[in-house]
């Protein structure tokens, strides 16, 4: 099965197109009390992140948009993995993420996460799995511009 | 066997054009580069690249300089290739040629050197709704500064430029018209000379984006009749960083420079400077010289190919590749237009272009996935982008195979089709 693909399985892995079918926590976040645009202005990928925190915890999590494979499951499986987590965790499960996908892998197991690590191999596709988190980040920093990959 | 006979000379002929391009001997992921991305910028042949190291090694000298040999010989070579190009595009006269960065450059220098000085509030300039950006912004801004209002001409779901809709737009108030001879996103020919005259009816002056025009039919500007034409030299398999401006000499002459310096001064003095004639005027400092004696060698390869060749050969190209694609499901062309050149523009259901271009890249197949540059085009067709397949004189039906090919191993990878 992964034998006539090769090295495209590494960046498209079956939890990626899982997530591509269908997105986890889509859709906008009416009580949301964070919220952020991104965009690519490469490949046109767009979308809005939303975030209620309360009591310095991220309990709801969502996010609209279009986008290529890697950006959507990467926006997809974020919510899972943020949904409940106290925002300084948020923060530094972005730092992770980011190096887990632009330079070298970080020490601690990143859980499901993990699937998107192929994506360092295809430099050309990395800001596709980076935009969902940076505008996370946004919008729970209060960054009020535009997140943007380039 | 009648069908095969003439796909197999079709692929004779490029093949042998194709030994003309080192770059496509290459290898990308351990296949063969199948190079269908040439709508943003084509290979180089060996006669162009030598040129340019030809140049360096034997004859290098600014121009317009020296009293001495190299520098009168570089000059000669520099002029030749304005002549050239004067030539290529059937302009009267080679002062009626500028030499700039690329067609971006071109637009620029009329938008701030005619569009500053002749446009005033309320004037309208016309755009096509598939203009490249670098159509759109050098009006924008010329628009902020004088207050002129753009107006667009709208774009058919064929993706043909609606001509009842420009005739009615165009008034006394028309200044400007600017249009792509050839759209790059969707490959649309567009009917220039028409547009040029009536345009001209109404006492407007008009622009041809020609960048993806030029390397893909025979273009004469007088028969255009058009007031300014720009190209670039590396989507004609030239090199990057030269292209050029054609503009009627009248117009020229009555221009302001745009950008002050060497090269375009008659004489200097801190009370004033007076402006060399046109072209020198528009040209400051020192230019691209080694590009532009490459271009001359660019322009010299296509027509020693032919013109009337590379469009039969690009059009049978495209016909084939309209067929083989229509044959993947879920797979859509954008842009149907009649007239069509060198561009075959799509998307396929359930995968991104971005998507595409990757799987594709694994294949060692290069095409172009976004926006194109043309984002008020992609909002029209309520698209984030195409995948687009742009043809040049070196590829073969064998190429469009192995984009067919690759594109159902994208549908495999995604789940979409089961056969091996």
């Amino acid at each position: 099965m992964t034998g006539q693909f090769g090295d495209l399985r590494e960046l498209y892995q079956e939890v990626i197109f899982d997530h591509n079918r269908r997105p986890r926590n889509f859709g906008p976040l009416d009580a949301a009390t964070h919220q952020a645009d991104g965009h690519n202005p490469l490949c046109g990928d767009q979308l809005t992140v939303y975030a209620r925190v309360t009591d310095g915890v991220v309990d709801e999590v969502s996010f609209i948009g279009h986008g290529c494979a890697i950006s959507t499951a990467s926006a997809s499986l974020m919510t899972e993995a943020v949904k409940g987590m106290p925002v300084d965790e948020v923060e530094g499960l972005f730092r992770d993420m980011h190096a887990m996908l632009t330079e070298s892998h970080p020490d601690r197991d990143l859980g499901k996460l993990e699937v998107l690590s192929g994506v360092r191999e295809f430099p050309a596709r990395v800001k596709c799995a980076t935009l969902a988190w940076h505008t996370l980040h946004n919008a729970i920093t209060q960054a009020r511009e535009t997140a943007k990959t380039e | 066997m009648s069908a095969a006979a003439p796909h197999r000379e079709t692929n004779a002929a490029v093949a042998g054009h194709a030994a003309d391009f080192p770059i496509l001997g290459r290898q990308i992921h351990g296949r063969r580069l199948v190079y269908l991305d040439n709508g943003a910028t084509t290979q180089k042949p060996e006669a162009v690249i030598q040129a340019e190291a030809r140049y360096y090694r034997e004859s290098n000298a600014n121009i317009h300089r020296g009293v001495h040999w190299l520098s009168q010989h570089s000059t000669d070579l520099y002029d030749r290739s304005r002549e050239r190009v004067r030539g290529f595009l059937n302009a009267r006269h080679a002062a009626e040629i500028v030499f700039t960065r690329g067609t971006t450059e071109a637009i620029n220098l009329v938008a701030a050197s005619w569009g500053r000085n002749q446009l005033k509030a309320g004037d309208e300039i016309l755009l096509s709704g598939m203009e490249h950006h670098s159509n759109i912004v050098p009006w924008q801004l010329v628009a902020e500064q004088t207050g002129a209002v753009i107006r667009v001409v709208p774009v058919t779901d064929d993706g043909e430029l609606d001509m009842r809709a420009f005739e009615g737009l165009l008034n006394e108030r028309t200044r400007f018209v600017g249009v792509c001879h050839v759209s790059n996103a969707l490959g649309t020919v567009n009917p220039v000379a028409d547009i040029v005259r009536m345009a001209h009816a109404v006492g407007a002056v008009v622009l041809i984006d020609g960048a993806q025009a030029v390397a893909h039919q025979a273009v004469d500007v007088q028969a255009l009749g058009c007031d300014f034409y720009a190209f670039s030299g590396h989507k004609l398999y030239g090199p990057t960083g030269i292209g050029a401006l054609y503009g009627r000499k009248e117009l020229l002459d009555a221009m302001p420079p745009w950008q002050g310096g060497g090269d375009m001064i008659h004489t200097v003095s801190f009370e004033r400077s007076t402006y060399a004639e046109t072209p020198q005027k528009f040209e400051a400092g020192t230019p691209n010289i080694a590009g532009t004696i490459a271009l001359d060698a660019a322009i010299a390869y296509v027509q020693g190919v032919g013109l009337d060749y590379i469009a039969r050969h690009e059009g049978e190209l495209v016909r084939y590749a309209t067929e083989i694609l229509a044959q993947i499901p879920g797979l859509r062309f954008i842009g149907q237009a009649r007239e069509r050149a060198g561009i075959v523009s799509f998307v396929v259901e359930g995968i991104h272009p971005h998507d595409l271009g990757t799987i594709l890249d694994m294949e060692g197949v290069a095409i172009r996935a976004g926006h194109h540059c043309a984002m008020p085009l992609m909002t029209r067709f309520g698209l984030p982008g195409t995948a687009r397949a742009s043809f040049a004189l070196y590829n073969t039906k064998e190429d469009v195979d192995a984009l067919a090919a690759g594109l159902r191993k994208a549908r495999r990878l995604f789940g979409m089709e089961h056969e091996a």
